[in-house]
């Protein structure tokens, strides 16, 4: 009678301050932020979407191979020594056209590895963290700063450099052959007046180009 | 008011329509609508959150929002079930807690029906919900609609008990069981009230005081019980069974159920209001009276009754997001180990007092 007696003031009671105690937290301030308006601060190093600043890429691939996923791809193609592409902020000359920079955010895992090897610095985590997209090729980010057409063109630069150097090995090569050829000839030539003239013949003619 | 709209309008029939339609678009309606936000901020700061707060200023329209998007949706019937105990379910259970309203004193003036057994109507017209809550559970064809109906069945039926004694020991104390006459004894000030003893002379009143006060604490318990709230919610409870009988309702006929609920929540209060807390009366007097404007008092009436009964839903949401769910074992444990016994007691020293 007495454990009865007992249990049901213990019900009461425990409810009684079971309810003061939401009662005071009923007046304590919410610890809710609003998402959307309010954000809370990021740490220093947070690793989020990555950013290339493309005035400073040499376009040297590092970082994709550095990849362990191999979301970055990178196309490069040679300047004109005539042209200059200025230097990258830490004093780097810039030799390529970076025609393609595309960082497949969807694949990427935030690993980071992409940041260290950059000798320009140029790569790195920001801290945004709001890019969903309806769709996955949405998150295919370019950062190549150049136009459709100056991709053709420095292309077609490039092409026409390689093409008039081949032109130009080609002459030297050409021009060294008939030296050679000359050489030989004159040689032949003195041997001929000597007495030895047996197998001449089939060396007159060596390597036509 | 019957009479009122009988003037009116000349007609029994659109007079009767419109008296019974009166305490839904006045009061359940409404209070559903104030309600559910009501429970969702309190909840919410009690939990030291915010709650909604995206839907006009600190989400007041939330309920709004959330009620054009329940009538969008799909009404799902799922092939299995009995179709026709399906459909019926929510109608009955809406039904049963709206009969209730029709004998609530809202004010003087402003009664369904001042019927002299009031309370004994509502006692017996609220066992319907049980029933259609049984349906609901067994036409869903859902084990766990069944379980939940089922403890719905038992948890209810349990605590019909406590609840009849304990109105039976007022009722012995008043005598009368209309809830108008109840609530004009307990007229003037809030000592006459029944919870504090009731409009007795002073010793007789002081006696009785500690058992009219055990009577309310046990009433009140017992209605949290019969309206499937926190703690006593293992009918629904939604970590265990999903949502109990209201699994498998969507759209609308859930929307009933929700209504239904909030509607037993206001019932049980007004019901607890009318017994105990002094009905429609005013605590302090009536301001009507003061400067001697008449027809301020029923309107007067029906603001402390509104008062009164969403204050006793204020503590209904405060106790649910205080304690955590009974055990079903727990459950019948309190109610015939501990209330009935109490009640039982109770009703025989009231009664005793009541001879003086
Ligand atoms: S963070 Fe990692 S996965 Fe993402 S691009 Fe850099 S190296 Fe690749
Ligand atoms: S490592 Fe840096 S400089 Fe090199 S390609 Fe990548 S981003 Fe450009």
């Amino acid at each position: 009678m007495k454990q009865y007696l007992k249990n049901s003031f213990d019900g009461i009671w425990t409810i009684l301050v079971g309810m003061k105690v939401t009662f005071k937290h009923l007046f304590k301030p919410a610890v809710t932020i609003q998402y959307p308006d309010v954000k809370l601060p990021m740490a220093d190093r947070v690793r989020n979407r990555l950013y290339v600043n493309m005035d400073d890429c040499i376009g040297c691939d590092q970082c994709a191979r550095a990849c362990p996923v191999n979301c970055i791809t990178i196309d490069t193609v040679k300047s004109l020594p005539t042209e200059d592409l200025g230097k990258t902020s830490n004093g780097k000359k810039k030799v390529l056209w970076v025609t393609k920079f595309d960082i497949d955010i969807a694949k990427c895992c935030y690993c980071q590895l992409c940041v260290f090897p950059c000798p320009t610095e140029c790569i790195y985590m920001t801290d945004v963290y709001e890019f969903s997209e309806f769709e996955r090729e949405d998150l295919n980010y370019k950062f190549a700063t150049l136009t459709e057409s100056e991709i053709v063109e420095k292309n077609a630069n490039f092409e026409k450099m390689q093409a008039e150097k081949e032109a130009k090995k080609a002459a030297a090569a050409k021009a060294k052959a008939e030296e050679l050829a000359k050489k030989k000839a004159e040689e032949e030539a003195k041997a001929k007046e000597e007495p030895k003239t047996d197998n001449a013949d089939n060396k007159e003619q060596p390597d036509k180009e | 008011m019957y009479e009122l709209l009988y003037d009116i309008f000349g007609s029994e029939i659109i007079a009767m329509i419109i008296a019974a339609c009166m305490p839904l678009f006045l009061f359940i309606l409404p209070f559903a609508l104030i309600a559910v936000l009501l429970e969702r901020k309190v909840s919410a700061h009690m939990q030291d959150r915010l709650g909604p707060m995206r839907v006009g200023y600190h989400g007041i329209l939330q309920t709004i929002a959330d009620i054009l998007k329940l009538i969008q949706k799909e009404d799902i019937v799922a092939d299995t079930t009995d179709k026709k105990l399906f459909n019926m379910a929510p109608v009955l259970v809406f039904a049963g807690s709206y009969a209730v309203f029709a004998a609530i004193p809202f004010s003087g003036a402003f009664i369904g029906s001042a019927a002299d057994v009031g309370i004994f109507f509502i006692i017996a017209v609220s066992s319907i919900v049980v029933a259609g809550i049984l349906m609901a559970g067994w036409a869903s064809n859902n084990k766990y609609s069944l379980l939940g109906a089922m403890r719905s069945a038992a948890q209810i039926i349990s605590y019909e008990i406590p609840t009849a004694l304990v109105v039976l020991s007022i009722v012995m104390l008043t005598g009368t069981l209309s809830l108008n006459t109840m609530s004009i004894q307990q007229t003037a000030y809030f000592w006459n009230w029944n919870l504090f003893g009731g409009a007795a002379d002073g010793f007789v009143q002081l006696l009785l005081l500690p058992f009219t006060v055990v009577a309310f604490v046990i009433f009140y318990i017992s209605s949290l019980a019969e309206v499937n709230r926190t703690p006593f919610d293992i009918p629904e409870a939604e970590s265990e069974l999903v949502a109990g009988y209201h699994t498998e309702y969507s759209g609308m006929k859930f929307a009933m159920f929700f209504l239904a609920e909030y509607a037993n929540m206001f019932a049980v209060s007004a019901i607890a209001v009318a017994i105990f807390l002094g009905g429609y009366q005013s605590p302090l007097g009536y301001l009507g009276n003061t400067i001697g404007v008449e027809w301020l008092i029923p309107y007067e009436q029906l603001f402390w009754f509104t008062v009164k009964g969403v204050g006793l839903v204020l503590v209904q949401i405060w106790l649910r997001w205080t304690l955590p769910r009974l055990r079903v074992d727990q459950l019948m444990t309190v109610c015939w180990k501990y209330l009935i016994p109490y009640a039982f007691v109770n009703l025989i020293i009231i009664g005793l007092i009541s001879l003086i």
